[in-house]
C-alpha cells in the first residue's frame, strides 16, 4: 500500500503518478491523505489523478505544527498498515517525516526524484554532497517514507470517471507543550524563482541594494523578468526577499537560461542553479568557481557587461 | 539550564575531489570539519547559557575519530563533550538512537541544539527523529532563539512563512545559518580546552542489535557538462558574441 501525503496540492497531484506506478509493481493500492477541513472537491480530483481512496482527516488543530500532523499521520498508518509513504518535500513535510520515520521506527530518504525497485528492494536516489554525488540509498526497513520535491514527477492524466472512495474521519491530536503564536507570510510580491524560464542573479559583485535595477532591466528585455540572487544578498545583507535566494538552502531552479552576474559560484549556490539549460556567468575575477560551471561566460565587471548586454539583446530582438 | 549541543563531523565538500575516469566523489582523505550549521547551534548554546548559566555538553557520534572537532566546539564554550563511536554503516536511524541513549544517560537536559541539517547530505532528519523519539517538541529552522526561565521561543522559517513558536522545556530546537556568526575561539580558550573532559562511549554499550534500515549502496558520479567558452577580450565584441551563442542556442529571441 502506498499513502500520499501533502499540505500542498499539486505535490500530492505529482505524486500521486509516482504512488500509482509503485503501487502496480507492489500489487497494492494507493491512500491519499487531507488533513483539514471536509473537501469534498479535493479528494474527488485526488482520486481523478490516480488515488483509489482518500482519507479525509478532520481535526481540532488550527494551524500545522509537526507534533500533532505525526501523530494523526501515525494513527491511520497503524489502522491502514501502509508501508510506502509519500510525503512533499518542502520544509513542512521533511520536518514531518524525519519525526514520523522516528516514531514509527522506520527508513526515510528525503528529497528523491528517483524511486524504483532493485532486487526486490524499494530503492530512492538523492543527489548528495552539494550537487557533486548522487546517492542510491536502499532501504531494509519494512516501512520506508520518502520526500519528494515539487515537479520531480509529471502527474497521470485526469480522469474523472476513475472511481475511488472517500473516507471522512475525525481525528482530534493530544495538546503537545509547544504552539504556534504568530505567522508571517514571506511572500512579498510573488515572485516565483522555482518557475521561471529565464532567471537574471546577482550576488556579492554588486556593491549597492539600489543597483538591483541594473539587472532587473535585463531580466526585462529577456523577458524572464525573474531575477534571482545568491546567499549574501538576501541572507546577509537583506536587499532582496528570500523568495529570490537560490541555493541549497534557498530555492533549487532549472530555468532554460540562467545568467549569474557577479557571483562567485560557492558549491552552495550551485547546487540550486545547476540543472538550468544554459549558464552565463559574468564576474571581474577570470579565477571565480562559477566559470567552471558555465556554458559561456565573460570576464569583467558587471557593472560594465550587463548594460552592455542589456543593449545588445535589446538590439537583437527588436 | 542544561543544553545538548548535537554536532556533526564531516567531509569539507569544498575540498572534496572528483574521481576523473568515473566523475565519483572520492571521500577518502578528504578533510573532516564539523558541520558549519552546528557551530551555530553551539554559538546560540553559549548564548543562553550566558543568560541562564547551566552546563554545555557537546555530543558527537561519528565512526571516524573526531577528538580534534570535538575540541573546537570544547574551545567555543562547551563544558564537556560525550562521543561515541559509530559503526561504519551508521544511517539515520541508528544515529538518532544513538543519539537518544546519550541524552537519557546524560540525563538532565532542557535544551537539545543542532543545526537545520548537515551541508554534506542535508536531510535534517537528525533533530526531528530525536524529537520523536524523545517525545518533545521540536521547534525547526530557527532563525531567532529567545530563551526564557519557563519557555523557549523561536521565529522559524518554514519557507514562505516565518512562524514564530513557543514551547515549555524540554525541547529541541535546530537553527539555520542565518541566526548568528559562531564566535572564533581565543588562544587562550583553545588552550584551556584541553583540561576539559571528553567521555567516549561505545555504541553497543548504549544500544544493542542497531542495524541500518537505509543503506547507501552506490555514490554515483555526476556528470557537469558545461561549453565553458570564455570570452574575456573586448567587451563589445564578448557581448556581441555571447549573445549570437545564446541566440543560436535558442534560449532568447523567441
Amino acid at each position: 500500500m502506498v499513502l500520499v501525503f501533502s499540505d500542498n496540492k499539486n505535490i500530492t497531484i505529482e505524486m500521486l503518478s509516482k504512488a500509482t506506478e509503485l503501487a502496480k509493481e507492489d500489487k497494492s493500492k494507493t491512500t491519499a491523505v487531507i488533513i483539514g477541513k471536509k473537501d469534498e472537491n479535493l479528494s474527488k480530483e485526488y482520486i481523478s489523478y490516480g488515488a483509489d481512496k482518500v482519507i479525509n482527516v478532520e481535526s481540532n488543530i488550527e494551524s500545522y505544527k509537526a507534533e500533532e500532523y505525526t501523530e494523526i499521520l501515525k494513527q491511520i498508518i497503524d489502522e491502514t498498515k501502509e508501508n510506502i509513504i509519500l510525503i512533499g518535500s518542502n520544509k513542512n513535510g521533511k520536518e514531518l517525516s524525519a519525526r514520523l520515520s522516528g516514531i514509527l521506527d522506520c527508513g526515510c530518504v528525503v528529497d528523491s526524484n528517483n524511486i524504483y525497485f532493485k532486487d526486490g528492494k524499494l530503492t530512492a536516489e538523492r543527489t548528495v554532497f552539494s550537487g557533486k554525488s548522487i546517492a542510491v540509498n536502499q532501504f531494509n526497513s519494512k516501512r520506508a517514507i520518502i520526500t519528494i520535491p515539487s515537479k520531480a514527477f509529471d502527474p497521470n492524466k485526469k480522469d474523472e470517471k476513475r472511481k475511488g472512495e472517500i473516507i471522512d474521519k475525525k481525528i482530534d491530536a493530544k495538546q503537545t507543550k509547544s504552539k504556534n503564536i504568530k505567522e508571517q507570510s514571506l511572500k512579498t510580491e510573488g515572485v516565483n524563482v522555482e518557475d521561471a524560464e529565464i532567471i537574471v542573479s546577482c550576488g556579492r559583485g554588486l556593491k549597492n541594494k539600489e543597483d538591483i535595477k541594473i539587472v532587473q532591466e535585463l531580466a526585462d528585455v529577456l523577458k524572464g523578468h525573474t531575477v534571482g540572487c545568491s546567499r549574501p544578498i538576501a541572507a546577509d545583507l537583506k536587499w532582496l526577499p528570500e523568495e529570490h535566494w537560490i541555493g541549497l538552502s534557498g530555492h533549487k531552479v532549472k530555468p532554460k537560461l540562467y545568467i549569474a552576474a557577479g557571483i562567485s559560484g560557492q558549491i552552495q549556490h550551485i547546487a540550486g542553479m545547476r540543472d538550468s539549460g544554459v549558464i552565463v556567468a559574468i564576474n571581474k575575477d577570470k579565477d571565480a568557481l562559477i566559470f567552471n560551471s558555465a556554458d559561456y561566460g565573460i570576464v569583467g565587471d558587471l557593472y560594465d557587461v550587463v548594460p552592455k548586454l542589456t543593449n545588445a539583446i535589446k538590439q537583437k530582438m527588436g | 539550564m542544561n543544553i545538548i549541543v548535537c554536532a556533526k563531523q564531516i567531509p569539507d565538500i569544498s575540498e572534496m575531489k572528483i574521481d576523473t575516469s568515473t566523475n565519483k566523489p572520492i571521500i577518502k582523505g578528504t578533510p573532516q570539519i564539523i558541520n558549519d550549521i552546528d557551530k551555530n547551534a553551539m554559538e546560540e548554546a553559549i548564548k543562553i547559557k550566558e543568560k541562564h548559566g547551566g552546563k554545555i555538553t557537546v555530543l558527537t557520534i561519528s565512526p571516524d575519530d573526531c577528538k580534534e572537532r570535538s575540541k573546537e566546539l570544547l574551545a567555543m564554550g562547551a563544558d564537556e563533550a560525550v562521543i561515541v563511536k559509530a559503526p561504519e554503516n551508521i544511517d539515520y536511524h541508528m544515529t538518532a538512537q544513538l543519539i537518544v541513549e546519550s541524552v537519557k544517560k546524560i540525563k538532565e537536559y532542557d535544551l537539545i541544539l543542532c543545526g537545520e541539517a548537515s551541508v554534506d547530505l542535508f536531510s535534517g532528519q537528525i533533530g526531528p527523529r530525536v524529537a520523536g523519539l524523545l517525545d518533545i517538541p521540536q521547534l525547526t529552522y530557527a532563525l531567532k532563539i529567545t530563551s526564557e526561565k519557563d519557555k523557549i521561543i523561536a521565529e522559524r522559517n518554514t519557507g514562505d512563512k516565518i512562524v514564530t513558536t513557543e514551547s515549555k522545556y524540554p525541547a529541541l530546537v535546530t537553527v539555520t545559518k542565518e541566526i548568528n556568526e559562531p564566535r572564533l575561539p581565543s588562544l587562550m580558550q583553545i588552550l584551556a580546552a584541553a583540561n576539559k573532559p571528553i567521555n567516549e562511549w561505545a555504541y553497543d554499550s548504549l544500544k544493542k542489535d542497531l542495524s541500518s534500515y537505509v543503506e547507501t549502496i552506490d555514490l554515483k558520479g555526476v556528470k557537469m557538462e558545461r561549453k565553458n567558452i570564455i570570452f574575456e577580450n573586448d567587451l563589445d565584441e564578448s557581448v556581441n558574441k555571447l549573445v549570437d551563442n545564446l541566440a543560436k542556442d535558442g534560449v532568447i529571441g523567441g
